[in-house]
C-alpha cells in the first residue's frame, strides 16, 4: 500500500502496489481482508476505483460509522501497510470500451467509485462512446473526485439531497423521473445504464428509468445496504 | 497465511451461536437488498410457476393455485456472498419435493428463471429432501418486492444468490449450465461452509 489521499472527509482512496495483478475490467471489486495479532479476521468488498490502464489499483472506502472493515482503512491504515486483497471479482457491473453506449452513470454517494474506473477507461481507451454522469450526493462537501470531476471532461449532472451552494446550478433534492428524463437519452437510442447507491436510490432510479420505457434488460445495478461496511 | 493488519483488533460482536455462522461471514439484522438490474413488479393474475425441461409434461401453478398447495413455515440461517448472514428468518412457502411431486424427470440438474431474466443453476439433490421452497411470505408478511417478491426460491444451505428473487420457474435438465453469477465467476455450487465463494473456491 503506497498512498492515501483523503477525498473527503468520510472517505479516502487507498493506492495500493500488488506484486502479482492479474488486472481487471472497470466495475470490478476486490475482496480485503483484515487480520488482527490473534487471528480474528473480517473480510468485505470494495469497488476498484482505478481504470485497467492506471498504474496502481486504487480503492476509495467510505467510512461507515457502525463499520467493522471502513472505519480501520480510513482512519488507521497507513501508507507502508501491508493490506490483503483478493480479485478482481465480478464480471456484471463492469463497461469495457467494447460494451458499448451512450453510456448513462448513476451514482448515490459511494457508488460513485466504480464509475471512476468507467470514465477513465473510456477516456484510456479513447472511446468514442457517449458518456454522462449523474451524481447525487448529500452536499457539495461529500462529492467524492470532486476535483477531477471538474477537469476530466466527464459530463456531469449533479445532485445535491440536503445542502447547496445559493448559486448551485445542479438539481435540489432527490433524483426523480423528470431529472432522469432530461439526463439520459431516448430509449431508441439505446442508452446502456448503470446505477450505483444505497438501495433506496437505486430502486427509485431503476423504477424511474423502466417507466421512462427503457429496457430493464439495458439497466445494471449495484446496490450497498446499510450494513455494507 | 494472512499477513497481520497493524492496529487492527475488530468490533467483535458477541455472538451466541457462533456455529451458527460460517466462515468469513457476519451477522446482520437487516435484510440488505442486492440484485444485478430493476426490481420486477409482475401482476399477481399474470403470475405463473412452471416446472419444464427434461420433464414428461412441463406443469405451472397460477399464483392463486400455487397459495393453495401445502405450504410449511420455516425458520433458517441464511448466507450471502457479499459476506453477512442472518439468522432465524423465518419463510412461508411451498417446499420443492410438493411441486415435483408427480413430475417424472431423469435430470440431475435444475435451473431457477426469474423474471428480469435471472438464472441460477442447482443440482436437483440440493432441493429436494425438505431443503428448498417456492417462498412468498417472509416474517410474516407478503414477502416485498425488493426481497424477491412475490415469490422467490428459497435453499438456505447455500449462498443466498442461488434464492433466486422473482422466481418464475425450473427448468430441469440433464447437464449441468451455469446460470447468472456463476458465469460470472462466482463458485457454481455455493456451500457457505466451504466457503465456496467464487470459481476455484
Amino acid at each position: 500500500m503506497v498512498e492515501l489521499v483523503e477525498e473527503t472527509p468520510r472517505a479516502t482512496s487507498i493506492v495500493v502496489e500488488l506484486p502479482a495483478w492479474p488486472g481487471h475490467r472497470a466495475g470490478q471489486h476486490v475482496d480485503v481482508r483484515l487480520t488482527a495479532e490473534d487471528g480474528y479476521q473480517a473480510q468485505r468488498s470494495y469497488s476498484i476505483a482505478s481504470a485497467p490502464e492506471d498504474p496502481h489499483v486504487v480503492l476509495t472506502v467510505e467510512r461507515l460509522e457502525d463499520g467493522e472493515v471502513s472505519p480501520y482503512l480510513v482512519d488507521e491504515l497507513r501508507p507502508g501497510d501491508e493490506l490483503e486483497l483478493r480479485g478482481p471479482v465480478g464480471g456484471y457491473f463492469v463497461w469495457d470500451a467494447s460494451t458499448g453506449g451512450p453510456l448513462l452513470l448513476i451514482a448515490g454517494g459511494s457508488g460513485i467509485v466504480p464509475f471512476r474506473a468507467m470514465w477513465r477507461h473510456h477516456r484510456a481507451s479513447g472511446s468514442g462512446v457517449q458518456l454522462r454522469l449523474l451524481y447525487s450526493a448529500r452536499s457539495l462537501g461529500e462529492v467524492i473526485y470532486r476535483n477531477e470531476l471538474r477537469v476530466s471532461g466527464v459530463d456531469v449532472r449533479c445532485a445535491l439531497t440536503r445542502e447547496w451552494p445559493a448559486k448551485f446550478q445542479g438539481h435540489r433534492g432527490r433524483i426523480d423521473q423528470e431529472l432522469l428524463a432530461d439526463v439520459t437519452w431516448s430509449p431508441d437510442q439505446g442508452p446502456l445504464t448503470y446505477i450505483c447507491g444505497p438501495t433506496a436510490f437505486v430502486e427509485a432510479a431503476a423504477q424511474a428509468l423502466v417507466g421512462l420505457g427503457h429496457d430493464p434488460r439495458s439497466v445494471k445495478t449495484e446496490r450497498f445496504g446499510p450494513t455494507g461496511a | 497465511m494472512s499477513p497481520v493488519s497493524r492496529g487492527f483488533i475488530g468490533r467483535r460482536r458477541p455472538v451466541a451461536d457462533p456455529g451458527r455462522v460460517p466462515p468469513g461471514q457476519y451477522l446482520t439484522h437487516d435484510f440488505p437488498v442486492l440484485s444485478a438490474g430493476p426490481t420486477p413488479h409482475t401482476p399477481l393474475e399474470e403470475w405463473s410457476f412452471t416446472i419444464q425441461g427434461a420433464v414428461e409434461e412441463p406443469v405451472s401453478w397460477t399464483w392463486m393455485e400455487l397459495l393453495a398447495l401445502p405450504s410449511q413455515t420455516v425458520t433458517v440461517d441464511i448466507h450471502c456472498v457479499t459476506k453477512w448472514s442472518k439468522l432465524d428468518t423465518q419463510w412461508r412457502g411451498v417446499s420443492i419435493d410438493t411441486l415435483l411431486d408427480g413430475v417424472d424427470t431423469a435430470a440431475e440438474y435444475v435451473t431457477a428463471w426469474s423474471d428480469g431474466g435471472y438464472t441460477t443453476n442447482l443440482a436437483l439433490a440440493d432441493m429436494t429432501d425438505g431443503r428448498a421452497w417456492v417462498a412468498y411470505a417472509f416474517g410474516g408478511e407478503p414477502l416485498e418486492p425488493e426481497h424477491g417478491g412475490p415469490a422467490r426460491l428459497l435453499v438456505p444451505h447455500l449462498y443466498f444468490w442461488k434464492s433466486a428473487k422473482w422466481v418464475r420457474g425450473l427448468t430441469l435438465t440433464p447437464d449441468d449450465e451455469p446460470g447468472f453469477w456463476e458465469t460470472y465467476g462466482y463458485h457454481n455450487h455455493g456451500d457457505p461452509w466451504l466457503e465456496q465463494r467464487y470459481q476455484g473456491d
